[in-house]
C-alpha cells in the first residue's frame, strides 16, 4: 500500500502549479549564471584575483565548466530551501487546509503509511530538484565551457586537478540531498503541526535564518552547541573540494542533518497518528 | 453484540477540554437501516460521524462496526464504509475523474475509467468528468462526495448532511438514490440530517440527538405516530373552554390557552374526534383544528434553544 499512496503523492506534487516553481527557479537562474559568466567571466576572474596575480603567475583560463558549477552550487543552494519549503511545507498542511484530511484518513491506509509516503514524495521531489540543479548546472556548463583546473579561493587557495573533480561535485551533490532533505523534513514536521500551507514555509525559512545568526555568535554557550544547529552543516558539501577531505567533519554534518531528518519525520508520525482531524 | 447490528456506539464520550461534544452517547444500526441520525446544529452530529470514522479519537466509550471494534480493525472497517464527512471537499487542482481514481486507489481497487465515469453518471456528473473540481459549485462537489461514498461498493453508508447545497431536484434525487441504494442494494445508511421531515421521508430508524446525548431512539413510524399530537383547537369562548375541560377527562392533557383563542391538547390521533365532539356538545364553537407532531415540536424546540 505504501507505493500505491507514494504514486499517488508523487502524481499530486506533479499536478500543482507549485511545484514546478523551484524547477522553474532554477532552469531560469543557471542559464544566467552562465550568460553572464560567458560574457564577463574573464573580467570577472581577474578582478576577483587582480590581488593574487601580484604573486603569482596564471597561465591559461580557469573560467570552465567545473568553475561555473561550483559557483551555481555556491549561489543557487543558498536559495534551494525556499524551493524546498514550496512543496514539503505544504505536504500535509495542505490536505487539511484543503478539507482533504477528511478523504485521506476515512480510507483503510493507516496514518502511519500515509505521513511515510509524503515524506518519501516530499524527499524525491528534493532529489529531483537537485538532480536537475546539477544537470543544468554541470551538464549545461561542461557543455559550454568545457572542463579544466578548479580554482578556489576561500580561507586558502585550492586548486584541484582535472582529472580529480568529477567525484568531488559528485558527492557535494549527494550532499547537497542531504542538506535539503533536512530542510523538507523541517518543512513537512511544521506541515504537521499547522494547518495553513504558508506558516510551515515562513517557520522553516524563520528557522534558518535564527539558527544562521546563532550559528554566527561566539558567545557563552552558544559556542559550544552551536555544531549542533543544522544550518551550521547546510554547506558542509564545500568540504568535499578542500585539497584533502576531511571526513569526519563530513561524517559529523552527515549525523546532525541526518538526525534532524530523522527526528523531524518522528514528530510528524506522532503528531498525524495523534491529531484529531477537526478541519 | 447483536449479530445483526452493523454500527454499536456504547457510552461515547468526546471532549474538547470543558466542552462535551458527545457524552454517553449509546446507538444500534441495524444491517438494512436507514438510520437517521438527527439534532440541530452543534449537536455533536459531526463529531460522532468523526470519531466513526475514525478521524477524531474518543476521550471514552466504544464503537463496534460489522461486530468488530473500531479501534483495533480500523482497515477492515474503513473498507466496508463509503463516507461523506461534513463538506464535500476534494484535491481542485484535480479532475473529478482523477480524485474517483486517487479515492479507488486508497481502497485498493484500480478502477476503469468506465467505472469511474458509471459512478459519476449515478450522481449526474458524467459530463463534467474531465473538468477541475474548482470549477463545480457546491452542489456538484456534494454530488461527487456522493459518487466517492459508493465507488468500492461499500457495505454501509455514512453521509453527514448529504442535501446540502442542492437544489430541490437533486435533493429529491438523492433521496431517491438512498432509497434504491437500500431496496436495490440492501445497503446500510447511517443519515445525519438537521432535517427531520428530511429523515422522516427515507429513514426507518432514528435517534435524535441534543447537547452530544441521544434523546429519542426508535423506528421512525413508531415515533412519529406513537399518538404524539399537539392538537390546536381555534375556539370562539377560551373562559368557558377552561372551565368545561378542567373537569373532563381531557384535563391532563391540556398543554395551554393562548392569547388567540387556542387552546393546545396533546392528543392521540384516535381522539382528535371525540375531543372535538366533546367541545361541541358543550356549547364551545370551533373555527378550525390544526396539529403538530409532538416531535416535530420537540426537534424544533431544541433546534430554537
Amino acid at each position: 500500500m505504501f507505493f500505491t499512496v507514494l504514486s499517488i503523492e508523487l502524481s499530486k506534487i506533479f499536478s500543482k502549479g507549485r511545484s514546478y516553481i523551484g524547477f522553474g527557479a532554477i532552469t531560469i537562474l543557471v542559464p544566467i549564471v552562465q550568460a553572464a559568466m560567458y560574457s564577463e567571466g574573464e573580467a570577472y576572474f581577474s578582478l576577483f584575483t587582480q590581488g593574487l596575480q601580484q604573486q603569482f603567475s596564471f597561465t591559461g583560463t580557469f573560467l570552465n565548466g567545473y568553475l561555473i558549477a561550483f559557483v551555481v552550487l555556491q549561489s543557487l543552494l543558498v536559495h534551494v530551501p525556499l524551493l524546498v519549503t514550496l512543496v514539503a511545507g505544504d505536504m500535509l498542511a495542505g490536505e487539511a487546509t484543503g478539507g482533504t484530511y477528511r478523504l485521506l484518513f476515512t480510507r483503510p491506509v493507516s496514518r502511519h503509511t500515509v505521513v511515510l509516503a509524503k515524506y518519501s514524495a516530499a524527499l524525491l521531489y528534493t532529489i529531483g530538484l537537485i538532480a536537475w540543479m546539477s544537470l543544468l548546472s554541470m551538464g549545461m556548463s561542461l557543455l559550454i565551457f568545457g572542463s579544466g583546473e578548479l580554482f578556489i579561493v576561500s580561507s586558502s587557495i585550492t586548486v584541484l586537478q582535472k582529472d580529480d573533480i568529477l567525484w568531488r561535485f559528485g558527492y557535494a551533490y549527494l550532499f547537497g540531498i542531504l542538506s535539503m532533505s533536512t530542510v523538507a523534513s523541517i518543512a513537512f514536521m511544521f506541515s504537521a503541526l499547522v494547518e495553513n500551507s504558508i506558516g510551515p514555509i515562513a517557520m522553516t525559512m524563520a528557522i534558518i535564518i535564527v539558527f544562521t545568526i546563532i550559528s554566527a555568535l561566539d558567545a557563552g554557550f552558544i559556542k559550544d552547541v552551536k555544531y549542533l544547529l543544522f544550518t551550521n552543516h547546510l554547506i558542509s558539501w564545500r568540504l568535499f573540494f578542500e585539497e584533502t577531505v576531511p571526513v569526519d567533519r563530513i561524517l559529523l554534518s552527515t549525523w546532525v542533518l541526518g538526525g534532524h531528518s530523522i527526528a523531524s519525520l518522528f514528530v510528524s508520525l506522532f503528531v498525524i497518528t495523534k491529531k484529531d482531524i477537526l478541519s | 453484540m447483536d449479530r445483526n447490528s452493523i454500527i454499536e456506539i456504547r457510552s461515547l464520550c468526546k471532549s474538547f477540554g470543558q466542552f462535551k461534544a458527545v457524552y454517553n452517547l449509546d446507538l444500534t444500526v441495524n444491517k438494512g437501516d436507514i438510520y437517521g441520525f438527527l439534532g440541530p446544529n452543534g449537536a455533536g452530529k459531526s463529531t460522532t460521524i468523526r470519531m466513526l470514522m475514525s478521524l477524531i479519537t474518543p476521550t471514552s466509550g466504544s464503537i463496534s462496526v460489522f461486530g468488530k471494534p473500531l479501534t483495533t480493525h480500523r482497515n477492515h472497517i474503513l473498507a466496508g464504509i463509503g463516507a461523506i464527512v461534513e463538506k464535500p471537499d476534494f484535491y481542485l487542482y484535480l479532475t473529478a475523474e482523477e480524485n474517483l481514481r486517487i479515492l479507488g486507489k486508497l481502497n485498493s481497487i484500480d478502477l476503469s475509467s468506465k467505472q469511474i465515469h458509471r459512478s459519476l453518471d449515478q450522481v449526474g456528473l458524467l459530463d463534467r468528468a474531465n473538468s477541475k473540481v474548482k470549477t463545480f459549485s457546491y452542489g456538484m462537489k456534494q454530488r461527487l462526495g456522493i459518487a466517492q461514498a459508493l465507488l468500492h461498493d461499500p457495505e454501509l453508508i455514512v453521509l453527514d448532511e448529504p442535501t446540502n447545497g442542492l437544489d430541490p431536484v437533486g435533493v429529491k434525487e438523492i433521496r431517491e438514490l438512498i432509497l434504491k441504494l437500500r431496496t436495490e442494494q440492501q445497503k446500510t445508511i447511517f443519515l445525519s440530517s438537521h432535517i427531520l421531515p428530511e429523515v422522516e421521508l427515507i429513514a426507518n430508524r432514528m435517534v435524535i440527538i441534543n447537547k452530544g446525548t441521544a434523546v429519542i431512539e426508535g423506528s421512525v413510524s413508531e415515533l412519529l405516530n406513537s399518538g404524539m399530537l399537539t392538537v390546536n383547537f381555534s375556539i370562539d369562548d377560551a373562559e368557558k373552554a377552561k372551565t368545561v375541560l378542567k373537569e373532563s377527562q381531557f384535563a391532563s392533557s391540556v398543554l395551554g390557552f393562548s392569547a388567540d383563542s387556542n387552546v393546545h391538547i396533546k392528543l392521540s390521533k384516535e381522539r382528535i374526534a371525540e375531543c372535538t365532539s366533546f367541545l361541541v356538545d358543550h356549547g364551545i364553537g370551533i373555527d378550525g383544528i390544526s396539529s403538530t407532531r409532538s416531535l416535530e415540536e420537540y426537534f424544533l424546540s431544541i433546534t430554537r434553544s
